[in-house]
């Protein structure tokens, strides 16, 4: 993209007032309208949930170290790991890409001012928060024991725990999810600077569409079959108690209607980051990018249609299974075709080691392998052995952690620059990604193994054999820990002593890139307007890069 | 240390030769991607500051031909994973029934004899066993990696599924789905012996009522007799004879006499009764445990010769029934 | 073109909010909104939906038997009358089209009387319900069958909770519309609506449309099962 030299003489760039310092107050930011702002609560939001979720998987592996169920009781584990996975899905997995990155840069990245809705992001915040701290308001008195998953009838006749109280909480959240696909969607019809054809929209904008198509279709189903959850357990209704006729496998159906889609809300904005993250880097235009584009289409569609390979042994029938089998293989071929693009842009590139690209590149690893594990349990054969092993529990991980959270961290550290208007430091932030590879790799590979091996998944304790691989798994938990625990640190730090960035430090395209770091409250004074091809790197590197 | 559990069942080495071929590709594929990367980033790594890249940005012939070798090798994993499938999820015709029940948080398994175990079962080896498992609670799993075998207990239905042992020894029996606070402990072992030692073992200890016999005693115990009698202008069909027949509905359709029409029979008698007899059966669910479905439904099976019950078990495919459906 | 669409206050009508180019945009971003908004909807009553569809088709004769225990005559007039509330609805989006004030408002009170009937109805047969032991739960009783006068299957509860699911769900969505409407009318009140301006009113009455068309496939699946005669 690039803006025509003569349209706009260049801003003064002495001390702009930004949107950091624009206001100050808590009010200010509590009542705030101002997406860049809405995308900081954010970060402040997921970042607290990922935290707790993550000393809850701290005790996971700790209770798992030694083959007997020595340190939590039997009830209290399953407590654990349910809320474990609550709040890493619902309240860090979900929100955090779209909510943190998709906020602030998607109007930035389209020429608007803000999105289409600024009351409403508010809004998507506020349910956000209320609905995390309903959920956690039960874990705090006593927690819930299902599993994310919620199955009956155990949820909804024999669980002893505030099952209703976070189906709320997670009903809640699902507002925020369904208003934040609702905003973006219309924000991307409605608001693009003129010039800004779908053709030379940011890939990171045809991510957060097709995420924002998946957020407003499914989110709703699972928005129902809780509130039929918390009424059945309520009103005793027997909607989904065979007791009462009803049918456990229809409550399956319904949560993975949602849920398996729920993953692509979770990878799809990750793919978006790297897109950017690849081409940024390399100083490359990315290649194939109307493939990348249709891909993230194709995926939010067929995400849809794959949802029954989560119950290939639940006693749905044989051509069930193999429908959903033959189109799970299909929703893989776009994320295929996602990753030869990628790699092909480094290709030829001009690649800068700088922390971003580090990620990137353990991304593209990490998920090709993490995706490929996901072929294998798309295969009727092989999935009825590792089905609730801890072989699934490797696969997710390796995609949810290994792909999506380090595409988090490699978005959080290449447009750190805009977002604060400081350089965190290169030598910490490098590190931190090692360690996050090493660790991440050491405490997951091994689950593969496990599983296989037949460890069950959900196990308060297992037999002796099991346990080196477990021990293993352990270890590369505490070293993964350490590695989240520097950027909060550094990121912190580099807020007050971090050096100033220039606006494109890293000579991308990109109209994000052509505000001031960070950006004033209404982004572009003089609306942009825009013309050639996207990710021309020629004007790009003009404009003061860094290398 | 192994990374394979042991191969004791007939599908064990299909699956993990299922196993082995998506490993490669996994690997290959990985490896591949992997590489190029790396190599790419450091063969092409930024030079100078200001360093920007040639313009290589798309080939449409490179898009057609890595998505059609994807496509050709998921194809190729499709049909192989289904073909290894079919074999697991089709019982032959002639395995010996066992019967499962799953409870919070044990496993209660009971032989046609009449022999009762409590999370241990003991099968032969060389000899297709089928399992019809019923849950009295929350959805189990039925989980033997040795055998590569697992199939969901789900409440409300039966659940058939089969293996067939191949190496004597004691293998690791796990409830694989999350059922509750005993869920890790709801825990066991499958023995598999020679012919010879099985046969030992079922002579050995007391066996109690066959399981038919229980079944006859609780047909009684209802009064299912008072309608289902064996005389001309009876309310109900006779049951003699009557599993693996094929049976004409009211609704025009024809069924075949399995487990799960006969579970349904009890518990949902409206859904499809049989052509020309009176809509006035009562409906027992949750008015007989599973324990007693089992039994009632072994008993009406001993009615019936034991070649229809093979016909029944070599029916395609599901031999569960469930309310209709996506 | 190349000018920036920078609207200065005091030249841009008051309902402009600043990050929309002009109120075109604007409106055509609300309607768009609205619109997906009735979607996510369509999936959230269509999990219900899908319930019914399945147990219906699993327990055939005892949805028939209990659909025949509800009031067709209550129920026919509820539809009736929230049809005409869509006529009602759908005058008053003409009349704040052509910024007609008295007319926005009695027409958006119409809409509400009809709605407030509605729901005034519903507790009616909410209540019998409730005096039959037809709510499903431990004090449920099987209904006898209205033609034989015998116990309907058991399966008859699964009707009554998808029952009181479902129309409660809708009445909750009615209740909604009815706090929209309330809010219509003290905004018709202050003049709001104008030829320039009428977008509330128009997406609300996209979404009383909706919760309208919603028990138009209520009445007949809940309704009229297995009906011979009324």
């Amino acid at each position: 993209m690039s803006t025509p030299a003569a349209t706009a003489p260049p801003e003064p760039r002495v001390h702009p007032v930004n949107y950091l310092n624009a206001r100050y107050g808590v009010k200010s930011w509590l009542l705030t309208v101002d997406h860049k702002r809405i995308a900081i609560l954010y970060l402040i939001g997921v970042t607290f949930f990922f935290a707790i979720g993550g000393l809850f998987a701290a005790l996971i592996r700790l209770e798992l170290l030694t083959p007997a169920g020595d340190v939590f009781q039997s009830e209290t584990y399953n407590k654990i790991f349910t809320t474990h996975g609550v709040l890493m899905v619902f309240f860090f997995m979900i929100p955090a890409i779209p909510g943190v990155l998709g906020n602030f840069l998607l109007p930035l990245m389209i020429g608007a001012k803000d999105v289409a809705f600024p009351r409403l992001n508010l809004l998507s915040w506020y349910l956000f928060v209320i609905g995390g701290l309903i959920a956690l308001w039960a874990v705090v008195h006593g927690g819930v024991d299902t599993g994310w998953t919620f199955y009956t009838p155990y949820s909804t006749v024999y669980s002893n725990g505030w099952v209703v109280v976070t189906a709320v909480g997670i009903f809640i959240n699902g507002f925020s999810s369904i208003l934040t696909g609702l905003n973006f969607l219309v924000t991307i019809h409605t608001m693009r600077a003129p010039g800004m054809n779908w053709m030379r929209m940011p890939l990171f904008c045809w991510g957060m569409y097709a995420t924002a198509i998946i957020q407003i279709l499914g989110t709703p189903v699972v928005a129902i079959t809780l509130l039929l959850v918390a009424a059945e357990r309520l009103f005793h209704l027997g909607i989904f108690d065979p007791a009462q006729g009803g049918d456990p496998v229809l409550f399956q159906h319904l949560f993975w209607f949602y849920s398996h889609p729920a993953v692509y809300i979770m990878i799809l904005p990750a793919m978006a980051v790297i897109s950017e993250l690849v081409t940024g880097m390399a100083r490359k235009p990315i290649f194939g990018y109307k493939f990348i584009a249709g891909s993230s289409v194709a995926i939010a569609v067929l995400s849809f249609l794959v949802w029954g390979h989560h119950m290939f042994v639940s006693g749905q029938s044989v051509y069930a299974g193999l429908v959903f089998s033959i189109l799970s293989f299909m929703v893989a071929i776009p994320s295929a075709i996602k990753v030869f693009n990628w790699t092909t842009t480094l290709y030829k590139g001009s690649v800068s080691y700088q922390t971003p690209l580090l990620y990137a590149l353990g991304f593209i690893g990490l998920f090709t392998f993490g995706g490929l594990t996901g072929l294998m349990l798309a295969t009727l054969g092989l999935d009825i052995h590792v089905h609730d092993t801890y072989f699934i529990v490797a696969h997710f991980h390796y995609i949810m952690v290994g792909g999506t959270i380090m595409a988090y961290l490699g978005g959080l550290h290449y447009w750190w620059p805009k977002i604060s208007g400081k350089l965190y430091p290169e030598y910490w932030s490098r590190v931190s990604a090692w360690v996050i590879f090493i660790g991440f790799n050491l405490t997951f590979f091994p689950q593969f193994l496990v599983g296989y091996l037949g460890m069950p998944r959900r196990y308060h304790a297992y037999p002796d054999e099991f346990q080196v691989l477990n021990v293993m798994s352990t270890a590369g938990a505490s070293i993964l820990g350490i590695g989240y625990v520097i950027p909060l640190v550094y990121f912190f730090w580099s807020m007050r002593y971090g050096k100033d960035a220039a606006d494109n430090p890293w000579g991308a395209t990109g109209l994000e890139w052509q505000t001031p770091s960070p950006p004033p409250t209404e982004n572009f004074p003089v609306t942009p307007v825009v013309s050639g091809r996207p990710y021309d790197y020629t004007t790009a590197v003009e404009a003061g890069a860094r290398g | 240390m192994s990374l394979f559990p042991e191969q004791a069942s007939t599908f064990a080495s299909h699956v993990d030769a299922l196993y082995g071929f998506l490993i490669a590709v996994t690997a290959f594929f990985s490896l591949l991607i992997g590489t190029l990367v790396v190599v790419f980033a450091i063969r092409y790594r930024r030079r100078s500051p200001d360093e920007i890249a040639t313009d290589v940005h798309e080939s449409g012939l490179l898009e057609i031909v890595w998505t059609v070798i994807p496509l050709g090798l998921v194809l190729i994993m499709f049909a192989w994973g289904a073909s290894v499938y079919f074999r697991i999820t089709r019982p032959p015709a002639d395995a010996i029934d066992l019967y499962v029940t799953a409870k919070q948080w044990m496993w209660k398994i009971q032989h046609t004899d009449g022999h009762r175990e409590m999370n241990e079962l003991h099968v032969p080896i060389g000899q297709p066993v089928r399992l019809t498992m019923a849950s009295e609670d929350v959805i189990h799993s039925f989980y033997v990696p040795a055998f590569r075998f697992k199939r969901d207990v789900v409440p409300g239905r039966f659940s058939i599924a089969w293996f067939e042992a191949t190496k004597p020894g004691r293998y690791h029996l796990f409830c694989a789905e999350f059922c509750g606070t005993r869920h890790s402990g709801m825990i066991g072992w499958v023995y598999a012996m020679k012919p010879a030692d099985y046969q030992a073992w079922l002579s050995g200890g007391a066996s109690g009522e066959t399981l038919a016999a229980a079944g006859a005693r609780r047909f009684q115990e209802q009064a299912c007799n008072t309608c289902h009698a064996e005389q001309k202008g009876a309310r109900g069909p006779t049951l003699v004879g009557i599993f693996g027949k094929s049976v004409r509905m009211q609704n025009g359709q024809t069924v075949v006499v399995d487990e799960a029409y006969l579970r349904e029979s009890i518990t949902n008698p409206q859904a499809r009764l049989v052509e020309g007899f009176p809509p006035i059966m009562p409906t027992y669910q949750g008015l007989i445990s599973e324990d007693g479905l089992l039994q009632l439904i072994a008993y009406i099976k001993s009615l019936s010769p034991a070649p229809a019950e093979g016909a029944a078990a070599a029916a395609p495919t599901p031999t569960e029934r469930k309310p209709a459906k996506p | 073109m190349a000018e920036a669409a920078h609207t200065l206050a005091h030249d841009a009508p008051p309902e402009l909010q600043h990050h929309f180019v002009d109120l075109e945009a604007q409106k055509q971003a609300s309607s768009l909104a609205m619109w997906i908004f009735l979607v996510t909807e369509v999936l959230f009553f269509g999990g219900l939906f899908t319930a019914y569809v399945v147990y219906r088709s699993t327990y055939r004769p005892a949805f028939e038997g209990a659909s025949n225990l509800l009031d067709i005559k209550l129920g026919a007039f509820n539809t009736a009358v929230l049809i005409l509330s869509s006529l009602t609805m759908a005058l008053s989006v003409w009349a704040s089209s052509r910024g007609r004030k008295n007319l926005i408002i009695l027409f958006l009170a119409l809409t509400m009387l009809l709605g407030g009937t509605f729901l005034g109805i519903k507790v009616i047969e909410y209540k019998q319900k409730f005096d039959h032991h037809e709510v499903p739960g431990p004090h449920f009783v099987v209904p006898e069958n209205v033609a034989t006068g015998k116990p309907l299957p058991r399966q008859a509860e699964m009707f009554f909770s998808l029952y009181f699911c479902m129309t409660g769900l809708h009445a909750l969505h009615m209740i909604v519309g009815m706090g929209l409407l309330a809010w219509l009318i003290a905004k018709a009140r202050r003049g709001a609506f104008s030829i320039r301006y009428n977008t509330p009113v128009d997406l609300v009455g996209l979404y009383w449309h909706f919760v309208d068309i919603v028990w138009i496939f209520l009445f007949p699946l809940l309704y009229l099962l297995g009906r011979h005669t009324l």
